[in-house]
C-alpha cells in the first residue's frame, strides 16, 4: 500500500498517531471478537459455575437446533424481501427522477431524508400504521375482506418488518442509482435512439447493463442492512414474534445471549454472524472496484 | 434527454409523486398522531387530519415523558442522544484523520499491520460480538456513562479510509513546499492537511452524526439507568407499554422529536450529506 | 549567498534502482547552472537530493560551508519553485508568501515589509489578497517565484517552473527569471528538459544522461564542442546530423584525412550546411529534397544523401528557392565537422 513519495521522519510519532484508533480496536472489537470466539468452544453450566471446553459443540448443536435453522430461513426471507423490495422501488424512483431536469432536486430532497430515520423508529412508525385495532393499513384491508394481525399472522408480521426495513433504505440505494445513472454518458443513450431502440428497449439493453456494478455493490450493501443493522426494527415491534416468525439471526444472538444468558450457544452464533459479514465483506472488496487499494 | 414526451412525463410525475407520498406517509400519520387527545384512539382508526393537542403532548413529553412506562422525559434523553451522537462523531473524525495521517505520511514498521488492524473493524459490527463487548464494557466500570455510550463505538475503518484517499489525491508537492517552507509533521497537519480536508470533515460529520444519533442495539445494552437513555432507544419501552395502553399520541409525539434531529441535518446539509454518502459507501 | 557542492552524489532506490549514479559538480556563489536532460535522466532526483526532498544514499551535498546531507529541507537554507507551483489552496497570496517566514519565526512587521518587496518585485501586490484558484497560470507561477524570494536563502532551486505555462507566457518568465537572478546575485540551480530554456538561462549548464553527467559547460561551449554525440544531438535544434566518416571520406578529397584517431561519425549541424559555396577549403555532397518546411525567418530542408539515403536536415535563413523532388549540393566548411566514435559516444580528439 502506497504511502506519499516523501514521507515526514519519525520514530514514535506515527505509533502516537495511530494509538487512539488502535487502542480502541482492540479493547472494543479484536478482544470481544477473540473471546466470542474462545466462549464458542465452551460451555457453561447452569449457575455460570464451571465451564467446560466442548470443541465444535455448540455448533452442531445450534445447526440441530428448529429454532436456529428457523432463525437462518427467516434471516433469509427477511433480507432477500427488504433488498428486493427496497432496491427495486430505488430504481424505479431513481430513473423517473433521472429524466426531470427542473424538478430533479426537488425530488432527491422529499426522497432522501428518511435515511436520517433510525431503524427502530421506522419500525415504530410501520408498527403504527399496521397496527391491528386503530392502524391506517388494516382498516383498508379489512375492507377488502382480509384481517391483518401481525401479533397472530408470522406471514403478517415479517411482511410488516420487510416493509419498514425497505422504506427506511430506499433513499440510500435511491442516491446510488441515481448517481449509477448520472455517470452513463448520455451519448451512448443517444446512439441507441439513433440505432431504432425505444425508451424500454434503451433502458434493458443500455441503461440497466451499465448500471450493474452499481446494482451489485447495492445488493451486497442491502443485505448487509438487513442482516446487521434492522436490529432496531425488530427488538421494537415484533421483538421477533410471533411464534418466532421474525426472529433474525442478530435478534436471537441478542435474546439468547443477552437475555436467555446462553453464553456458549450466542457465542456459537456470534462466530457464525462474523463468518458471514467476514464473507460478504470479502465479496463487496473482491468484485467491486472499490477505493481501498492495497 | 434523447426525447421527453408530455404524456411520458406527466406519468413519470405521477410515479414521483406517488413514491413521495408513499416515503413521507408513516411520517405524516405520525405528526397528526401526535396532535390528537388522549380519546382519539379508542374509536378505532385513527384520524387523517392534525387535531389541536400538538402542544400540550409536546410540553407533556419533553417534561414528563412516560413515567409509567419507564421513560424520562424525552427533553432530557435528547440531550442525551445529542451528546452521544457528537462524542462519536468527533471521536470518529479525530481518531480518523490522525490515524490516515500517520497511514498516508509517514513509513514505519508494521504500518500494513496497523492498516488491517482497523480494516477488520468493518467485519465486526456490534450485532456480532454482543456479549462479550459488553463485558468489556462493564469490566472497565463504563456502563451507564457517556463514556461508554461514545468511546467503543469511535473506531473507524470508513472514515480511515476516506481520509487516506483523499489525502492521496493532495499533490505530492504540497507536502514538499511545506517542509521547504519549515513546516514539522503536527504543523504540516494542522495548517495544511485541516483545511483542505474542510469539505470531506464536514461530508462525514453528517453522516457520522446520524449514524450516532440512530444507535440503538448500543445504549440499549449499557444503559440500565434511565438518566442515560437515549431518545431511540426509549422509544421502544413506550411501545411496548403503548401497545397495551394506548398513549400513541405521546409517543408519536416522542417519534417526532427523536426523527426531527438527523432530518433537518439532512435536509439543511443535503449536498455534504450526498457527498458524505456516495463518498463513503457505506 | 553560498556555493553549493556536490561530490560523489548517488541515488539509489529501495528496489535497487540506480537514479543518480555519482555526480561532481560545484555551482560557484551567484551562479545561474541549468540541470538539462531527456526526462528519467535524474536531473529531478537531483535537485530534490539538493533540496532535501529525496535522501542522498551516498555521497557529500555542502551548501555554503555546511555538509547538509541530513539536514531537513527548511534547514538547508534554500528555496524551491514547483513545477505544478505548489500553492497552498486555502490561504492567500499574502498567507502563502508568508508561510515560511511565520514558521521561522519572523516578527509581523519584518513579514509584511519582506511580502510586500517581493510583491512589488513580481508586480502581484494586487493578487495578495487572493487564493491562488483566482490567478491564472502566469500569475501562480509568480506568487510562486514570490515564495522563493521572501525568504532571501542561500539558494533557489527551481524544478521545470515554467513547463506549465503557454509557448508565450514561457519565454516571458524565462526573460524574468534571468533577470531576477541577475539583480538578486543568488546561486540557483534549475531543472529543464527544455533544451532552448537551458541555452538562454543558465551561465552553464549540466547535460544528464542515465544518471551521469554527460558534459559541464557555458551554453556555447557546449553547442559549439558537444563532448559526447548525446550531448551533440540533445543540444540544438534540429538536432545535429550524424553522417558516417566512410561516407564523406569518399567526397572529401584528403580534407578529413587528419581528423582525429578513432572517429567514424561526423556530426554536422543543420546550420552549417550551406548552398553557396565558402571561401577556404569545405566538402560537397550531394542530396534529393524530401520536404521543405517554411517556418518564416529560416527554412528547415529534410534531404536524403544522395548514394546513401541517409536523412539529413538543413536550416537555412529565409526561404531559399527549391522545389520537393529537386537535387541540391551543400557545403560543409572543414572547421563545422565534430568528430565522433559510436562506440565510445565520445567526442574524438578532445
Amino acid at each position: 500500500m502506497q504511502t506519499k513519495r516523501m514521507t515526514f521522519p519519525g520514530r514514535w510519532l506515527p505509533y502516537a498517531l495511530l494509538a487512539p484508533q488502535i487502542i480502541i480496536t482492540l479493547i472494543f472489537f479484536i478482544w470481544p471478537a477473540s473471546q466470542a470466539l474462545y466462549q464458542s468452544l465452551l460451555r457453561e453450566d447452569a449457575f455460570g459455575l464451571s465451564t467446560t471446553f466442548v470443541g465444535l459443540a455448540n455448533f452442531s448443536r445450534l445447526f440441530a437446533d428448529a429454532y436456529y435453522l428457523n432463525s437462518l430461513s427467516v434471516t433469509a426471507v427477511f433480507a432477500i424481501g427488504t433488498t428486493l423490495l427496497s432496491m427495486s422501488a430505488a430504481l424505479l424512483l431513481a430513473v423517473t427522477v433521472n429524466r426531470m431536469l427542473r424538478s430533479r432536486d426537488g425530488y432527491t430532497t422529499l426522497l432522501v431524508w428518511p435515511y436520517a430515520i433510525a431503524p427502530a423508529i421506522a419500525g415504530v412508525l410501520w408498527w403504527f400504521i399496521f397496527n391491528p385495532s386503530i392502524g391506517i393499513v388494516p382498516y383498508v384491508l379489512d375492507m377488502l375482506g382480509y384481517r391483518w394481525n401481525h401479533r397472530t399472522s408470522g406471514a403478517d408480521a415479517m411482511i410488516l418488518v420487510i416493509i419498514a426495513a425497505a422504506w427506511k433504505q430506499i433513499a440510500y440505494n435511491f442516491l446510488f442509482f441515481l448517481a449509477g445513472l448520472q455517470s452513463i454518458p448520455q451519448s451512448l443513450i443517444e446512439a441507441a435512439a439513433i440505432d431504432g431502440a425505444g425508451p424500454a428497449k434503451r433502458f434493458w439493453t443500455i441503461v440497466f447493463p451499465l448500471l450493474t456494478p452499481t446494482t451489485f455493490f447495492l445488493l451486497v450493501v442491502n443485505v448487509v442492512y438487513a442482516m446487521f443493522d434492522t436490529f432496531g426494527v425488530i427488538h421494537a415491534t415484533t421483538q421477533g414474534g410471533p411464534a418466532q416468525a421474525t426472529n433474525i439471526l442478530v435478534y436471537k444472538v441478542y435474546a439468547d445471549g443477552f437475555v436467555g444468558m446462553n453464553i456458549g450457544s450466542s457465542a456459537a452464533q456470534s462466530v457464525i454472524l462474523m463468518a458471514i459479514v467476514i464473507a460478504l465483506t470479502v465479496i463487496q472488496f473482491r468484485f467491486i472496484e472499490r477505493r481501498v487499494n492495497y | 434527454m434523447v426525447e421527453n414526451r408530455p404524456l411520458g412525463n406527466l406519468v413519470a410525475h405521477l410515479i414521483l409523486i406517488l413514491g413521495v407520498a408513499l416515503v413521507l406517509f408513516p411520517v405524516y400519520v405520525a405528526i397528526v398522531a401526535s396532535t390528537q387527545g388522549p380519546g382519539e384512539f379508542l374509536r378505532g382508526t385513527l384520524p387523517l387530519v392534525p387535531g389541536s393537542h400538538a402542544l400540550e403532548n409536546y410540553r407533556a413529553m419533553w417534561e414528563a415523558g412516560l413515567s409509567r412506562a419507564g421513560a424520562p422525559p424525552a427533553g432530557q434523553m435528547l440531550w442525551n442522544s445529542l451528546v452521544m451522537a457528537l462524542a462519536i462523531t468527533f471521536g470518529k473524525l479525530s481518531i480518523s484523520l490522525l490515524s490516515a495521517f500517520a497511514i498516508v505520511y509517514f513509513r514505519f514498521p508494521f504500518r500494513l499491520f496497523f492498516f488491517w488492524i482497523i480494516f477488520i473493524t468493518l467485519m465486526l459490527p456490534v450485532e456480532v460480538r454482543i456479549i462479550p463487548t459488553f463485558r468489556v464494557v462493564a469490566d472497565l466500570g463504563m456502563l451507564n456513562s457517556f463514556a461508554g455510550l461514545s468511546i467503543p463505538l469511535i473506531a473507524s475503518a470508513t472514515a480511515t479510509f476516506l481520509f487516506r484517499q483523499f489525502f492521496m489525491t493532495i499533490p505530492e508537492e504540497l507536502l514538499e513546499a511545506a517542509r521547504v517552507d519549515g513546516a514539522g509533521p503536527l504543523k504540516f497537519f494542522k495548517d495544511i492537511l485541516l483545511p483542505l480536508s474542510i469539505t470531506n470533515i464536514a461530508a462525514l460529520f453528517v453522516i457520522m452524526f446520524i449514524y450516532g444519533w440512530n444507535q440503538y442495539l448500543w445504549p440499549l445494552l449499557i444503559t440500565t439507568d434511565p438518566d442515560y437513555y437515549t431518545i431511540v432507544m426509549g422509544l421502544q419501552r413506550m411501545t411496548t407499554a403503548a401497545d397495551g395502553d394506548p398513549q400513541w399520541h405521546l409517543v408519536m409525539a416522542a417519534v417526532v422529536m427523536a426523527a426531527l434531529p438527523p432530518v433537518l441535518v439532512i435536509l439543511f446539509m443535503q449536498r455534504l450529506f450526498v457527498k458524505g454518502l456516495t463518498e463513503t459507501e457505506k | 549567498m553560498a556555493r553549493i557542492k556536490l561530490e560523489g552524489l548517488k541515488k539509489t532506490y529501495a528496489g535497487g534502482v540506480q537514479a543518480v549514479k555519482g555526480i561532481d559538480l560545484e555551482v560557484a556563489d551567484g551562479e545561474f547552472v541549468v540541470l538539462v536532460g531527456p526526462s528519467g535522466c535524474g536531473k529531478s532526483t537531483l535537485l530534490r537530493m539538493v533540496a532535501g526532498l529525496e535522501t542522498i544514499s551516498e555521497g557529500r551535498l555542502e551548501i555554503g560551508d555546511r555538509v547538509v546531507n541530513d539536514l531537513e529541507p527548511a534547514e538547508r537554507d534554500i528555496a524551491m519553485v514547483f513545477q505544478n507551483y505548489a500553492l497552498y489552496p486555502h490561504m492567500t497570496v499574502f498567507d502563502n508568501l508568508a508561510y515560511g517566514l511565520k514558521n521561522r519565526g519572523f516578527k509581523r512587521d519584518e513579514i509584511e515589509r519582506r511580502v510586500q518587496e517581493a510583491a512589488r518585485m513580481l508586480e502581484i501586490e494586487e493578487f495578495l489578497p487572493r487564493k491562488p484558484r483566482k490567478l491564472s497560470g502566469g500569475q501562480r507561477q509568480r506568487v510562486a517565484m514570490g515564495r522563493a524570494l521572501v525568504r532571501e536563502p542561500a539558494a533557489f532551486l527551481f524544478d521545470e517552473p515554467l513547463s506549465n505555462l503557454d509557448a508565450k507566457l514561457r519565454v516571458q518568465m524565462r526573460v524574468e527569471i534571468k533577470q531576477l537572478q541577475r539583480r538578486l546575485k543568488t546561486t540557483s540551480l534549475y531543472v529543464t528538459h527544455d533544451q532552448l530554456e537551458a541555452m538562454t538561462l543558465g551561465d552553464r549548464l549540466v547535460v544528464l544522461n542515465g544518471g551521469r553527467i554527460e558534459q559541464v559547460g557555458t551554453p556555447m561551449e557546449i553547442y559549439a564542442r558537444p563532448a559526447s554525440i548525446f550531448v551533440a544531438t540533445f543540444i540544438g535544434s534540429p538536432a545535429m546530423n550524424l553522417i558516417p566518416l566512410d561516407y564523406l571520406r569518399e567526397r572529401g578529397n584528403g580534407l578529413l584525412d587528419d581528423l582525429p584517431e578513432g572517429t567514424d561519425i561526423v556530426g554536422i549541424r543543420p546550420d552549417d550546411l550551406h548552398m553557396q559555396a565558402p571561401s577556404g577549403p569545405h566538402l560537397v555532397v550531394e542530396s534529393k529534397l524530401e520536404l521543405f518546411e517554411a517556418a518564416g525567418a529560416e527554412s528547415h530542408l529534410y534531404v536524403r544523401l544522395a548514394g546513401s539515403e541517409q536523412p539529413t536536415v538543413i536550416r537555412t535563413a529565409g526561404q531559399p528557392p527549391v522545389s520537393e523532388g529537386e537535387t541540391l549540393r551543400f557545403h560543409v566548411r572543414r572547421e563545422a565537422l565534430h568528430p565522433f566514435n559510436h562506440e565510445s559516444n565520445k567526442r574524438m580528439g578532445g
